[in-house]
């Protein structure tokens, strides 16, 4: 007994020593870089945007400079702060929704061939007919044109979250199905235990893609409706700065735009990062 | 009995081969499975495993052994034929109570969780919290060694460690019967030799009954009190070698003429078997 224990002790060691703990063993100097790098190249493509209209005089009509844009920002806070929030509420909302839905359905779909013959070729056909075409058809059936925001931007986000999800639930490892069904585990058990953490990968692969296109789908969504007036999101004030030929707020505009784009992709790869880092090949960082 | 078994209980051995005869935990009468494409995968297989015994099926790919170690678990139902479970108790629905563990070819552990949330797995299912279990699975890690190691992912572990994590999993509800598909086949040769050796010190001490696939002829002389040649196409038992060396068998029983005579009589078997299914 003492020698099996003492024999599996030494191959635990030399297991050990094999896989290093996470894998952190980037240096600081390393990471710095990281961030450094791309920072400088920001730097230097403002810096000859801001000397070159300066220099050729470009109007700020045609091309703000870097410095107008973010004084644009500065005194066009009022008007673009409550534009930012009806867009990020919108896009909130819809990705929320469509997690919800998309990940429901999913489930519900696994578990009968019948109810996925029902209904998946439907949710293809919601998918892959353009939101721009569908938009004037929504306004008209609902009483609000923000609902009719979250409707569009709902129906582009949910789909690649009901597909990976999806995908993930009926890719659980055969074998271990065997193990659950010999144990005796209930539907629910096999659900909980094992097919919902299985597909939690696959889920986060559909959160990272939905949460990017609920923001375009919202900024979309609001083109095709042509909402207008206090109470619109950014996709209203961008229009309206193209309208007035007020391109340093149009730019302001876009700035806010890529930056909300750029924290969510950021927010939903952490969450990815934070579930999966203890045993997900995709979130394990690995040496050689 | 043979003489083996007469020297091995002169030499004070912790445990005794079952004699012929005894009890019987699981009977196989004249099983046969049909796969739904037409296969014939198992054609009337017979089969007495008397408790504490260790048995091997063995033979080339296709001769049924895993379908059979699948039936006896329960998983998937005989075309025809019956099992029987004679010392078992039945639940509510009339099935037997079958106190299994199944150890499968590949480690078939949740990566999500960690070791001991992999162990705890069979208790879990039965309603039984990480918290009550925690005796059982500590004691289930311990016996493969890797107490150390509860609160590591798989995907910390070597391809040896994880399959003794898949091993504590199938002995933590303290199963009668142990049944493992082909456990050691993807690990390297020194990995195997010593979950081999491993594998039998806990049977000499717990004396649980044991039904071991393998395709390997060496693998199933060294482990087996009984091996089942079975032949493929369809699958069926061709011929049953009994291995009457004693226990505890070590790296000396590996490399005695002993050994040898017993690997060549059940690779001829095996060759015949083969030849059977050729025809």
């Amino acid at each position: 007994m003492s020698a099996i224990a003492a024999a599996g002790e030494r191959q635990n060691r030399e297991a050990a020593e094999a896989v290093p703990e996470a894998g952190f063993r980037e240096t600081a100097g390393v990471r710095a870089l990281r961030i450094i790098v791309p920072t400088v190249m920001l730097a230097i493509v403002l810096v000859i945007w801001q000397v070159w209209t300066t220099l050729a005089h470009v109007p700020p009509y045609i091309l703000p400079a870097p410095s107008r844009i973010i004084q644009s920002l500065a005194t066009d806070w009022p008007i673009l702060l409550p534009a930012l929030l009806v867009t990020l509420k919108i896009t909130f909302t819809s990705l929320a929704l469509a997690l919800v839905g998309g990940g429901a359905l999913a489930i519900l779909l696994v578990q009968s061939r019948w109810i996925e013959l029902a209904f998946y070729p439907y949710a293809v056909i919601l998918q892959v007919t353009p939101i721009v075409a569908i938009a004037p058809l929504i306004l008209i059936y609902t009483p609000t044109t923000q609902i009719a925001l979250l409707i569009c931007a709902f129906l582009v986000a949910f789909f690649p979250v009901l597909s990976n999800t999806t995908q993930g639930l009926k890719s659980t490892d055969h074998n271990l199905l065997n193990l659950f069904e010999l144990y005796g585990a209930s539907r629910w058990q096999t659900l909980w235990l094992l097919r919902l953490p299985g597909a939690l990968p696959y889920f986060l692969a559909g959160l990272k893609i939905a949460g990017g296109l609920s923001l375009i789908a919202a900024v979309v969504a609001e083109f095709a409706a042509g909402s207008s007036g206090a109470g619109s999101g950014l996709a209203f004030r961008l229009l309206e700065a193209q309208y007035r030929l007020n391109i340093p707020r149009l730019f302001a505009a876009l700035v806010l735009l890529s930056a909300t784009g750029v924290a969510i992709y950021g927010v939903t790869s952490l969450i990815s990062w934070l579930l999966l880092r203890k045993w997900h090949e995709s979130a394990v960082r690995r040496e050689n | 009995m043979t003489d083996a078994t007469a020297t091995a209980a002169a030499a004070g051995q912790r445990r005794m081969p079952a004699p012929a005869g005894a009890r019987s935990l699981v009977s196989l009468r004249g099983i046969s499975k049909t796969f739904s494409n037409g296969t014939l995968a198992l054609k009337d297989m017979s089969l007495d495993v008397g408790a504490g015994e260790f048995i091997s099926l063995l033979g080339p790919s296709g001769c049924g052994k895993s379908t059979a170690l699948r039936i006896i678990a329960g998983l998937g139902e005989p075309s025809s034929g019956a099992i029987e479970w004679p010392g078992a108790t039945h639940d509510a629905r009339g099935k037997p109570e079958r106190e299994i563990g199944f150890v499968f070819q590949e480690p078939t552990l949740m990566p999500w969780a960690t070791v001991a949330a992999n162990v705890w797995l069979p208790l879990r299912l039965k309603g039984m919290s990480q918290r009550t279990a925690r005796d059982q699975i500590m004691e289930a890690l311990a016996m493969v060694g890797l107490e150390s190691f509860a609160d590591a992912y798989p995907r910390e572990l070597s391809g040896g460690m994880k399959m003794r994590v898949s091993i504590a999993r199938a002995l933590v509800t303290k199963p009668k019967l142990l049944l493992m598909d082909e456990p050691f086949a993807a690990l390297d040769e020194i990995t195997r030799f010593k979950l081999n050796n491993d594998l039998l010190e806990l049977w000499e001490q717990f004396g649980w009954t044991v039904i071991f696939v393998t395709h390997s002829v060496f693998e199933s002389v060294y482990l087996s009190e009984r091996i089942v040649v079975m032949a493929p196409r369809p699958g069926r038992v061709f011929r049953e070698l009994t291995i009457g060396a004693p226990y505890p068998r070590s790296e000396e029983f590996r490399t005695s003429p002993e050994y040898g005579d017993y690997c060549r009589l059940t690779s001829d078997a095996l060759h015949a078997a083969m030849a059977a299914g050729e025809t």
